[in-house]
C-alpha cells in the first residue's frame, strides 16, 4: 500500500501553491474574455443605433458631426495605408538583416548587431511619434519639394516609415532565429553542390525558413496594425478615405484615442462609436494572428 | 605547344561559367546587408542625436522639479515623473508575481488538456493585441464598472462603496492593473523560458530526496530561472514606462499640477461636504463640524477668510475650503497607498505627447526633454536586460 509520508502542512502548502499557480494562469483567459467582453457589449450598444450596413459600407466617417456617419472604411484606408508604408520599410530591410546576420555575418558581428537592433523595439512609440513629425516630415518635404510634391505636415507617410523602423528589430530578430534553425547539413549540400552563400542563402535557407520568415512578417504587421501614438501625433486626425501615402488621414487607433482624448461623456453614441472602432482592430488582428499560427502549422519544416 | 597551354590552363580553372559574376553577387550582397544593418542601427543614433539637438538644453535640475505650466520656460516634468514612478510601482506590484506564477504553472504543473492549451492561446493572442484594446477593457471594466459602486454595487455596505470609487475609476491603480495586463504575455513568456532551461537533473535530485514539487520549483528551479526572470520583468517594466495609448483611454491627465503624494511645505486644500462638477456645494445650507489639523485659513462659499488654530473645533457651511500647509506629518501620511492609488495622474509619455500637440517651439523642445528623460529610462533598462542575458548565456554551462 502506498503511502504518503508527507507533513499535513506541507501537503496543504502543495495544494495551495497549486491552486495560486493555476488562478494566475488563468487570468490570461479572464484578460482575453475581457477585452471581448467590454468591446463586444459596448458595440452591441453602437449597432442597436447604427446599421451594420452602414458602419461597413458608407465611405464617410463624421460621428464628431452634426449630422454624423459611421463608415468604417476611411479608418481602415488609414490603417491599412500607414501599416503598407510600414511593411515596404521593414520587410525588405528586416530581410536583408536577417539574411546578412545569419548567412554572411561572423557570430561577434551578430551578437553584437542583434541586440543593439532590439533597442529600436524598445524606443517609446510616442518618441517615435515626436521623430516622425519634427524630424521625418521635413525631410521628405524638403526631398520631395523639388518633384512638385507638397507634403503636408500631417500625412501617413512619414508615420508609416518610421513604423516601418519600429518594426524592423522584430521581422529581423525573429526571421534570423527561424534561419539559423535550418540545420548545417542542408547548407552543407548546398555548398558542395557549388552554390555560393547568396545561392544558398535564398535558395535552401529562405525557403526552409519560410514559415518562421511569414510569422515574423505577419507580426510586424499586426504591430503596425495597432500602433497608435505614431499615427495620432504624425499622421493627423481626419478620417478620409485615403488613396496614396503622401496625403492625411485617421487610422482606427487615431480616431479612438482622439475621442479619448476629447471630453464626451461614457455612453453617449459618438463615445461607443469608438468600441465599433475597436471591435473592428480587434477583429482584424485575432485574424493576422491566426493566420499567421496556420500557416506556421501548415508550413512547419520538421527536421 | 599554344594549343596544349590553353588546355592546361582552362583545366585549372575549371570554373562554372559566369562564376565571377555568381562571387560578385555574393560580395555585393554583403554591401546590401550592411546597409540594411546601418540603416536600422542609423535610426537609433539619428533619433538620439534629433532629441538631444532639440531638447538637450531644457535637461536642467529645475526641469525635473518643475510643475508643468502655460509658460513654457518654467515648465517642468515633476508631475509626470511622480506619475510615472507610482504607476509603475503598481505595475510591478501586479505584473511581477502573476505573470511568475502563471509561467511556473504553465511549464511546471500544467497538465495537457483543453484547458491548458487554452490558457497558451490566450498568452499568446494577448501579446499581439493592440495596447489600445486594453484601454478599452479598462475604460469598460475598472473606471465605468469598478469606479462606479453606487450603481453596479448597491447591496455592498457605503465603507467598501466608498473605497471602491476612490481606489477605481481614472486613477493610479486603474493605471497600474492597466499596464500589468499588458505586459503580463511578456513576463509569462520570459519566465516559461527560464524555467524551461533549467535541466531536468535539477529537479530529479530534489525530488529524489523528497522534496515536494512546489519546495523543488521553489528551491531549486526558481534560484536558477531568476537571472531569464528578471530580463524579462526589466523588459516589460520598460515597456510599461513608455506606453502612452492605453494610459489616455482611462482619462490619464495631459494637465497636472499637483502630486499624489505631498511634500512638506505644500499647500494642502481640504474642501467641507459634497462638491458638484463645478465646485459648488450640493447643498449649500447644510453645515459640518470639522476639527481643524493644521493652523492656516478657512476660505468660506462667500470667499470671505478666517484664520484658524490647530485643534479648534468649528461649524463650517459646505463649500469651505480649509487652507494649510503640509508637515512632515502629512508628508509621511501621504505615501499611505490607499491615498494616492485613487489619485488622477499624468505620465512622462503622455506629458511628452501634450507637449508635442501644441504648436508653440518652445513646448517642443520640452516634449523633446521629455523624450531625451524617456529614452534614456528605457535604453538604459533594456541595455541591462540584454547585458544579463548575455552574462547569463556565458556564465552557465549545463
Amino acid at each position: 500500500m502506498e503511502r504518503d509520508f508527507t507533513k499535513k502542512k506541507v501537503r496543504w502548502i502543495e495544494r495551495g501553491m497549486e491552486g495560486l499557480l493555476f488562478a494566475a494562469a488563468a487570468a490570461a483567459i479572464a484578460i482575453v474574455l475581457g477585452i471581448v467582453y467590454v468591446v463586444v457589449s459596448e458595440s452591441t450598444k453602437f449597432f442597436a443605433q447604427v446599421s451594420v450596413i452602414e458602419f461597413l459600407t458608407s465611405t464617410t466617417w463624421t460621428p464628431l458631426f452634426d449630422n454624423p456617419q459611421y463608415g468604417i472604411a476611411p479608418l481602415l484606408t488609414g490603417t491599412f495605408m500607414s501599416t503598407l508604408v510600414a511593411l515596404a520599410v521593414a520587410v525588405p530591410l528586416g530581410l536583408l538583416v536577417a539574411i546578412y546576420l545569419s548567412e554572411f555575418a561572423g557570430a561577434r558581428t551578430r551578437e553584437t548587431i542583434k541586440p543593439t537592433l532590439e533597442l529600436l523595439a524598445a524606443v517609446p512609440t510616442v518618441v517615435y511619434g515626436y521623430f516622425a513629425l519634427l524630424f521625418v516630415t521635413p525631410l521628405l518635404q524638403s526631398w520631395l519639394r523639388p518633384f512638385g510634391v507638397e507634403l503636408p505636415s500631417f500625412n501617413l507617410l512619414s508615420a508609416g516609415i518610421v513604423m516601418g523602423l519600429m518594426i524592423i528589430p522584430y521581422i529581423a530578430s525573429l526571421s534570423e532565429d527561424a534561419m539559423r534553425a535550418v540545420p548545417r547539413s542542408m547548407r552543407e549540400g548546398s555548398y558542395a553542390m557549388g552554390a555560393t552563400r547568396l545561392e544558398t542563402a535564398f535558395r535552401v535557407v529562405v525557403p526552409a525558413a519560410v514559415s518562421g520568415v511569414v510569422g515574423a512578417v505577419i507580426l510586424g504587421m499586426s504591430r503596425a496594425i495597432g500602433e497608435t501614438m505614431i499615427v495620432v501625433v504624425a499622421g493627423g486626425q481626419l478620417p478620409q478615405m485615403v488613396t496614396h501615402p503622401a496625403q492625411q488621414g485617421a487610422t482606427v487607433t487615431a480616431f479612438i484615442a482622439q475621442v479619448a482624448l476629447g471630453d464626451l461623456p461614457f455612453g453617449t453614441l459618438e463615445y461607443n462609436s469608438i468600441f465599433a472602432a475597436g471591435l473592428a482592430l480587434l477583429v482584424l488582428t485575432l485574424m493576422f494572428n491566426f493566420v499567421a499560427f496556420w500557416l506556421q502549422r501548415r508550413y512547419r519544416e520538421a527536421y | 605547344m599554344a594549343a596544349l597551354d590553353v588546355q592546361r590552363s582552362r583545366d585549372l580553372t575549371a570554373h562554372p561559367p559566369g562564376l565571377a559574376l555568381r562571387r560578385f553577387k555574393d560580395s555585393a550582397f554583403i554591401i546590401w546587408g550592411i546597409i540594411a544593418t546601418i540603416i536600422g542601427l542609423g535610426t537609433l543614433v539619428t533619433l538620439v542625436t534629433d532629441l538631444v539637438h532639440d531638447g538637450g538644453h531644457r535637461l536642467t535640475l529645475a526641469f525635473f522639479s518643475s510643475f508643468p505650466s502655460s509658460e513654457p520656460a518654467q515648465a517642468g516634468i515633476l508631475s509626470a515623473w511622480v506619475g510615472s514612478l507610482l504607476v509603475i510601482f503598481t505595475t510591478a506590484l501586479f505584473a511581477i508575481p502573476i505573470g511568475i506564477m502563471a509561467g511556473i504553472y504553465l511549464e511546471e504543473y500544467a497538465p495537457k488538456n483543453p484547458l491548458t492549451s487554452a490558457i497558451e492561446i490566450a498568452v499568446n493572442n494577448l501579446a499581439g493585441v493592440p495596447s489600445i484594446l486594453f484601454g478599452l477593457m479598462a475604460v469598460g471594466i475598472f473606471v465605468q464598472f469598478l469606479g462606479n459602486p453606487n450603481r453596479w454595487f448597491s447591496f455592498l455596505p457605503e465603507g467598501f462603496r466608498e473605497a471602491g470609487a476612490h481606489l477605481f475609476g481614472q486613477s493610479i491603480l486603474t493605471a497600474g492593473i492597466t499596464l500589468s495586463l499588458l505586459i503580463l504575455p511578456v513576463v509569462i513568456v520570459a519566465t516559461r523560458e527560464a524555467v524551461r532551461s533549467v535541466p531536468r537533473e535539477m529537479r530529479q535530485g530534489a525530488l529524489a530526496v523528497g522534496a515536494t514539487k512546489w519546495q523543488t520549483t521553489q528551491h531549486h528551479v526558481l534560484p536558477y530561472a531568476l537571472p531569464g526572470v528578471v530580463t524579462g520583468v526589466i523588459i516589460g517594466i520598460s515597456r510599461a514606462l513608455g506606453e502612452t495609448a492605453p494610459l489616455i483611454m482611462i482619462g490619464g491627465l495631459t494637465f497636472v499640477a499637483f502630486l499624489p503624494i505631498t511634500r512638506p511645505g505644500d499647500a494642502a486644500f481640504e474642501t467641507i461636504g459634497v462638491l458638484d462638477e463645478y465646485g459648488a456645494a450640493v447643498d449649500p445650507s447644510a453645515t459640518e463640524m470639522v476639527t481643524i489639523h493644521h493652523s492656516g485659513v478657512v476660505v468660506l462659499p462667500d470667499f470671505t477668510e478666517r484664520a484658524v488654530t490647530a485643534g479648534e473645533t468649528i461649524e463650517l457651511p459646505h463649500g469651505s475650503t480649509v487652507q494649510s500647509v503640509a508637515d512632515w506629518g502629512d508628508a509621511l501620511a501621504s505615501w499611505n497607498p490607499g491615498h494616492w492609488l485613487g489619485q488622477e495622474f499624468t505620465v512622462m509619455p503622455i506629458q511628452m505627447f501634450n507637449w508635442t500637440s501644441r504648436p508653440q517651439a518652445e513646448f517642443l523642445e520640452l516634449a523633446a526633454g521629455a523624450g531625451i528623460v524617456l529614452l534614456a529610462i528605457t535604453l538604459l533598462m533594456n541595455g541591462t536586460a540584454i547585458y544579463l542575458r548575455y552574462r547569463l548565456r556565458k556564465s552557465i554551462k549545463w
